[in-house]
């Protein structure tokens, strides 16, 4: 029994250790250290480079930009994935076809679609695809990934075609588990469809809005692909991730020290914003 | 006979052996390891291959380098994986990590011949760290007919250029493009050297820590406010084609577009210096050099620093291909400058003169990327806000200082 358990989980927690736990253990490490240039450092800091980072402009200014962030964009994903499921869900017919539809933009690279957003939809030449749409209409071009605050709109839209057929297709494996009687009691009893909604398929959706919701907040303070290649490296719109990329790796800059322990500021966020969620909304 | 799970079992360490084992970066035992990041014209790699088999003392494997070398190349280098020899700018904070050779004996032979302010750039207190293979600088290309239409002469002042910008905004063509961030990263050196003012002094203090530099960081602010700039282009400020697609009038870019603007345009664009804001300034062209340096961490210290005496001092011929049958660079040693056939006309003889007189460092040794990231930061959030400028340089002189500090004491 144990060997055969060993022999199936070794190798996986093998990696585990070897590429999660020891970096991460690694990590937490550095972040009590002077580890400029090094991973093996020798000056111990204490708690110095979290002081510093907890007073660094540049930090706190991106992990408050990206609650403000996560406050519009979980919502606004939340709810349209949701109505997609509901409409998707609804359909009696090609209903295969139209969730493979939502889902494929899923199976696209970040890097891809940023590129396509920044240098074909979005650029800000008078030729670029929105700024022909905005021709018509007899607007002047706009620097879209440039001027704030229209980087927003760029990247909360690629985010959107992303990441919602994902989470249509979480909602609709959550509405498909709710029992069919329920419905055919309701509408004996005389129910319209919005109170179907709002007392039967939101209330047995609840786990899956829970684990949706979390998913959501968490990919939103992980942001880094879309951002980094769409807005460079500039002040705006920097996502914490971003910012801890150039002060640990990018460029030449090799402050492992005060990378860390941004990374462990910002684990800890995540884990705290997630509990407190998990309690308000499993109870 | 082996029992299937015995087999699984084996099957299983191998592959982590072999996970474990392979390509860690090592390449043969007796080689030397060199590194390139991908030059963008067509034929460097094959150039530098060659140069590489002609060594004949020890083996040399070249790797050419796509994406996002700097990053790559320290991380290796800190690892210890890193290769033998391999071009990069110098950073004091290479050195101070013990990273870099230090390379005097190996230039000594010829080192009166290569420019100073190139040399400059890889040395870091006192000591070269790197032998300079190629000088690339960056100016103002400015459009001929454009500015005769509209009946502007070639800028001569930072005002007179903000102003230009704006009467050759018309119709669909912007007065300069800058690169998309509004020119933050290639144009806020030029405004402090403008006004007298640098990134960091020869003494080690921040070189900014003074009310003009609000006034000429302004500048850039006054040429984003008026509407003049081209932004969200579809390739960058180093590429030439918002230029040589009539996008615009003017552009900073580099000497390496030459080629394609004569190609595109013929004769009708100059070039010129970022001018000057005041008396106390200069006009300014940013140079750099990427350097041939050896790997401290290196198993073959000696033999690597053979192999780049034998390429970047001895071989005059290879430097000589290598600046000027690809792309458009100046060569850092000046026998080979004032030979080189390309350099003696046009634009590109405009460029070569502006070296010799206006060339600043566009990345000092001890400007490191901690300083730029603080130094940029406050300048987007200037030119591209609209915040105040002396409040945001303030911050950033004081983050420099420290950093400063940190390094020189």
């Amino acid at each position: 029994m144990t060997r055969t358990f060993w022999l199936f989980v070794g190798p996986f927690f093998l990696g585990l250790l070897v590429f999660v736990y020891v970096p991460i253990g690694w990590s937490v490490l550095l972040s009590f250290f002077d580890a400029r240039n090094t991973v093996t450092p020798t000056t111990f800091m204490g708690f110095d480079n979290y002081a510093d980072m907890l007073t660094d402009g540049p930090f706190l200014e991106s992990l408050g930009t990206f609650s403000v962030f996560a406050a519009f964009v979980v919502p606004l994903t939340f709810v349209l994935a949701l109505a997609l499921a509901l409409l998707v869900n609804g359909i009696r017919f090609m209903q295969a076809f139209f969730r493979s539809v939502f889902f494929l933009p899923f199976a696209c690279s970040y890097v891809v679609a940023s590129l396509v957003w920044k240098l074909s939809l979005f650029n800000g030449v008078r030729y670029g695809l929105a700024n022909t749409v905005l021709g018509w209409f007899g607007a002047d071009p706009i620097a879209w990934t440039v001027t704030p605050p229209w980087y927003w709109l760029v990247l909360v839209t690629l985010r959107l075609w992303l990441q919602l057929g994902f989470y249509m297709i979480l909602f609709i494996a959550g509405l498909q588990r709710i029992p069919h009687h329920l419905y055919e009691a309701a509408w004996i009893d005389g129910a319209r469809p919005w109170q179907a909604l709002r007392h039967i398929t939101l209330p047995q959706l609840r786990t899956t809005s829970v684990a949706v919701l979390l998913l959501l907040l968490i990919a939103a303070y992980q942001a880094f692909d879309e951002f980094y290649n769409v807005l460079g490296s500039g002040p705006f719109g920097r996502p914490p991730l971003v910012y801890l990329y150039y002060t640990s790796l990018g460029s030449g800059g090799q402050d492992f020290g005060h990378g860390s322990a941004g990374a462990v500021i910002l684990s800890l966020l995540i884990a705290g914003v997630t509990l407190v969620q998990g309690r308000v909304f499993t109870r | 006979m082996i029992s299937r799970r015995r087999l699984l079992t084996a099957t299983g360490a191998l592959a982590l052996l072999s996970a474990c084992g392979s390509n860690t970066g090592r390449g043969s035992s007796e080689g030397l390891r060199q590194w390139y990041h991908a030059y963008g014209e067509p034929g460097v790699q094959q150039a530098v291959e060659r140069y590489a088999q002609a060594y004949g003392k020890v083996p040399v494997d070249v790797q050419w380098n796509p994406g996002d070398y700097d990053s790559k190349l320290a991380t290796a280098l800190l690892s210890g994986t890193g290769p033998d020899v391999f071009e990069a700018t110098t950073q004091v904070s290479a050195v101070r990590a013990g990273q870099l050779v230090p390379l005097d004996d190996v230039i000594a032979s010829a080192r009166d011949d290569f420019t100073a302010s190139i040399l400059a750039g890889h040395t870091v207190d006192g000591q070269l760290y790197g032998i300079p293979q190629a000088v690339d600088m960056q100016m103002l290309f400015y459009r001929k007919s454009m500015l005769a239409a509209a009946g502007v002469s070639p800028p001569s002042t930072v005002d007179e250029l903000v102003d230009a910008a704006r009467r050759l905004t018309a119709g669909g063509v912007k007065g300069l493009f800058a690169g998309n961030d509004a020119g933050v990263k290639v144009l806020a050196g030029p405004a402090l050297w403008s006004a007298g003012l640098d990134y960091v002094t020869p003494e080690h203090q921040v070189g900014f820590d003074d009310p003009v530099a609000a006034q000429a960081i302004g500048k850039l602010r006054s040429l984003q406010e008026s509407g003049s700039l081209l932004l969200g282009a579809v390739k960058d400020w180093s590429e030439p084609d918002a230029f040589t697609q009539g996008l615009v009038a003017m552009q900073w870019t580099g000497l390496w577009t030459v080629p394609a603007v004569q190609k595109a345009l013929g004769d009708d664009f100059g070039v010129l210096p970022w001018p000057r804001l005041n008396d106390a300034g200069k006009p300014s062209v940013p140079v750099g050099a990427y350097g041939a340096m050896v790997n401290a961490k290196s198993a073959k210290v000696a033999e690597a620093k053979e192999f780049v005496r034998w390429l970047w001092v001895e071989k005059t011929e290879y430097q000589a291909d290598f600046n000027q049958s690809y792309g458009f660079h100046i060569p850092p040693r000046k026998s080979l400058a004032s030979s080189a056939d390309k350099l003696r006309t046009g634009a590109a003889a405009d460029a070569v003169k502006f070296v010799q007189d206006n060339a600043r460092s566009s990345n000092p040794p001890d400007w490191t990327s901690a300083m730029r990231t603080a130094f940029e930061d406050a300048v987007a959030r200037v030119v591209r806000d609209g915040a105040d400028a002396s409040s945001e340089l303030r911050g950033a002189v004081s983050k420099v200082r420290d950093e400063l500090k940190r390094l020189y004491g």
